[in-house]
């Protein structure tokens, strides 16, 4: 007999409509996470045949006006936006506040946030606020066609295996996204979406987290890797920090960035936030190329959205060699000079700029 | 002033494995350990302990041969370790797990106040970050993630100043106790157990609770029936089909290496040329 239950969703469910995405807006500027959380949430609000919503929560100034706008560009057909000045810089009680107040007031269905340190810190405690559901660093969101409900698909284990997990019975069903690991949406200046001005009660005197300064990341220590075209990366086959160099060089030839493996990252050979895959950033290049890399899962995970992956590695077998593009077979700490050497020769015009 | 730690035991996902035919993960012989990030979160408590006499009180939920790992910080130096187990707490999602933590905590406080909890930034098994976030809400704690140094705690006037990472820079906070911190790997290195305080681990019994001596009254909130999110699918990750083209360099000079793999890129990717000029 084929016992196929439907499921009925608990009572109040249906009242719940609607995709949000929380668009991260830091000291003037948006994330681009949110930017490829729109993109998703367009696909799954166009499955849904509901509306895709941004949520901007940020200061009483033209940088939240440029969100909002953006936000459309995106894909929002709506944006309700909380603008107060508490709310100028990130702290975890007024966003929490915020975001809950707007969530109770519309009920969407399914609410995205980047898995930043904003976005997971603000995730956690909106979550529990609403009781609700929180699936972690997803890296696919689908609807599933029989319950309605989101399938969130996400790396467990170090990376070892995926799971899909659902919120059933609660609304909204939350997930946090890593950047990168959505594609960029198209950005359509003729959109247009509608902003709507929220109003929550805020109120400096209310939070007891003060913002004593602000400490930015020295320009040069940020590392733009998540978001390079190309990047060069070593692994602890190359023997040691010294050999590191070929790789900064090959990277910086390219016009590109460099990271490594989370052996080296860890032996200080390079900053920690150049540290590639599961554990560290998530990377989306035109080209990826590792040299002394094995291409373990935990490594493997943080660079799949790669156009192209060269690999260089001395052993035949390295599990890099199943996944890359193309593999040299080799000693890297001699094959990268080489490649450099070779690069410069057939792109003259960056090799005089440099 | 009380601090309570809570960490997790969890298998060494180094040495993990999967099952190529079944799908499941072989924890057969892959040793159990403290979370590694849980030890940061450790080892900034006990610096509490040298400098203002705190008194260190570590919280783990987890089968009892998670007392093993909580053993193993009464030897670094904490005072008390508590271990919640019990049936109904099997299948917690991280909303279950931050209930059944914060109910604990809530009960450790009535017999000492707690000033402060710390946990690391996640776990490494399950990566998520948000049982740090979930306890501190649950308790009306602030809620201090992702701190990379305690800059100043004043106990007296329930004060505290951390440097916490943000995007693109770090935030220097003032904020009050009692709070909830999670601390991020690299900032401070676990001191090594002292003879006295391994001594002392020997002998001690680390305290159980089921959920009633938790002070959990509403048990349905824990465990698989406490948890919105269920786990419907797991899966080995899909293999990028394509075989890597090789190029052997073992026969050939790097020069050679070199050239062969730019002409094949080149030919195959010519928007690629263009991209390294640009
Ligand atoms: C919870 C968890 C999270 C993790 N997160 C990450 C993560 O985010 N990122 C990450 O990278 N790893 C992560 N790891 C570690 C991961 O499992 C691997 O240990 C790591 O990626 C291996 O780094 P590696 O390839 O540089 O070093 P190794 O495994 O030591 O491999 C070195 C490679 O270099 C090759 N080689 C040696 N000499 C040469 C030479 N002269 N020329 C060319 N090749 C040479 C070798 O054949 C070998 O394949 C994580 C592990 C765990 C348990």
């Amino acid at each position: 007999m084929s016992a196929k239950t439907s499921q009925t969703a608990p009572h109040g469910l249906e009242d719940w409509r609607g995709v949000w995405v929380n668009v991260e807006l830091e000291r003037g500027r948006v994330h681009p996470v949110s930017w490829e959380l729109l993109g998703e949430g367009r696909k799954l609000a166009d499955q849904l045949g509901v509306a895709l919503s941004a949520v901007v929560i940020g200061a009483d100034d033209s940088a939240t006006d440029a969100a909002c706008a953006e936000a459309a560009f995106y894909g929002a057909d709506s944006v309700y936006v909380v603008r107060h000045p508490v709310l100028a810089h990130y702290r975890t009680d007024p966003y929490t506040k915020a975001l809950t107040q707007l969530v109770g007031r519309y009920k969407p269905e399914i609410l995205l946030l980047g898995a930043t340190t904003l976005g997971r810190d603000l995730a956690g405690a909106v979550a529990t606020t609403l009781a609700t559901g929180l699936t972690a660093d997803c890296t696919e969101l689908r609807i599933d066609s029989e319950t309605r409900s989101l399938a969130a698909t996400r790396p467990t284990f170090g990376g070892s295996l995926l799971c899909t997990i659902h919120t059933l019975n609660c609304r909204p069903q939350m997930a946090t996204v890593r950047p990168r690991v959505m594609a960029m949406p198209a950005r359509d200046t003729q959109r247009t979406g509608q902003v709507i001005q929220e109003t929550v009660a805020l109120s400096e005197d209310d939070i007891a987290t003060k913002i004593l300064t602000f400490i930015p990341d020295a320009a040069a220590e940020e590392a733009q890797l998540a978001y390079a075209d190309i990047v060069v990366a070593g692994g602890r086959g190359l023997g040691g920090p010294a050999n590191f160099q070929h790789v900064k060089e090959l990277a910086r030839l390219l016009g590109g960035d460099y990271g490594g493996s989370r052996p080296v990252a860890q032996a200080g050979w390079i900053g920690l936030d150049r540290q590639i895959g599961q554990t560290g950033k998530t990377i989306r290049p035109k080209l990826y190329i590792a040299a002394g890399i094995s291409g373990a899962v935990q490594h493997r995970v943080g660079v799949e959205g790669a156009d192209v992956i060269v690999a260089i590695n001395s052993d035949p077998n390295a599990p890099i060699f199943g996944f890359a593009t193309y593999g040299i077979v080799g000693d890297a700490v001699r094959i990268l000079p080489a490649l450099t050497e070779a690069l410069r020769a057939r792109l003259p015009t960056r090799a005089e700029a440099i | 002033m009380h601090v309570v730690v809570c960490i997790k035991q969890v298998p060494d996902s180094s040495q993990i494995r999967v099952h190529p035919v079944t799908n499941t993960i072989m924890r057969q012989g892959v040793p159990a350990v403290i979370n590694p990030h849980d030890l940061v979160a450790l080892e900034e408590a006990l610096r509490l302990k040298d400098r203002l006499n705190a008194r260190v009180t570590v919280l783990s939920m987890g089968p009892k041969m998670a007392a093993d790992a909580l053993k193993k910080c009464i030897a670094y130096g904490a005072d008390e370790a508590i271990l919640i187990t019990d049936s109904v707490f099997a299948g917690s999602d991280t909303l279950a797990t931050s209930f059944a933590l914060a109910s604990t905590i809530r009960r450790i406080g009535q017999d000492h106040s707690v000033d402060m909890v710390f946990c690391g930034k996640q776990t490494i098994d399950g990566d998520t970050a948000q049982v740090g976030p979930g306890i501190a809400r649950r308790l009306g704690f602030e809620q201090l993630t992702y701190v990379a140094r305690i800059e100043k705690i004043d106990p007296a006037a329930r004060e505290i100043v951390v440097h916490r990472r943000a995007e693109g820079g770090v935030q220097v906070l003032q904020s009050r106790l009692p709070c909830l911190i999670t601390m991020i790997e690299g900032s401070n290195t676990l001191r090594f157990a002292s003879m006295d305080d391994m001594f002392r681990a020997a002998r001690y019994d680390v305290i159980e609770w089921n959920h009633k001596a938790a002070g959990i009254e509403a048990p349905e909130r824990c465990g698989l029936k406490g948890s919105p999110t269920a786990v419907k699918k797991v899966f080995a990750p899909p293999q990028r089909s394509t075989k890597a083209e090789m190029i052997d360099a073992t026969k050939a000079t790097p020069c050679e290496a070199a050239d062969t793999l730019l002409a094949k890129l080149f030919a195959s990717h010519p928007a690629l040329e263009k991209e390294m000029v640009r």
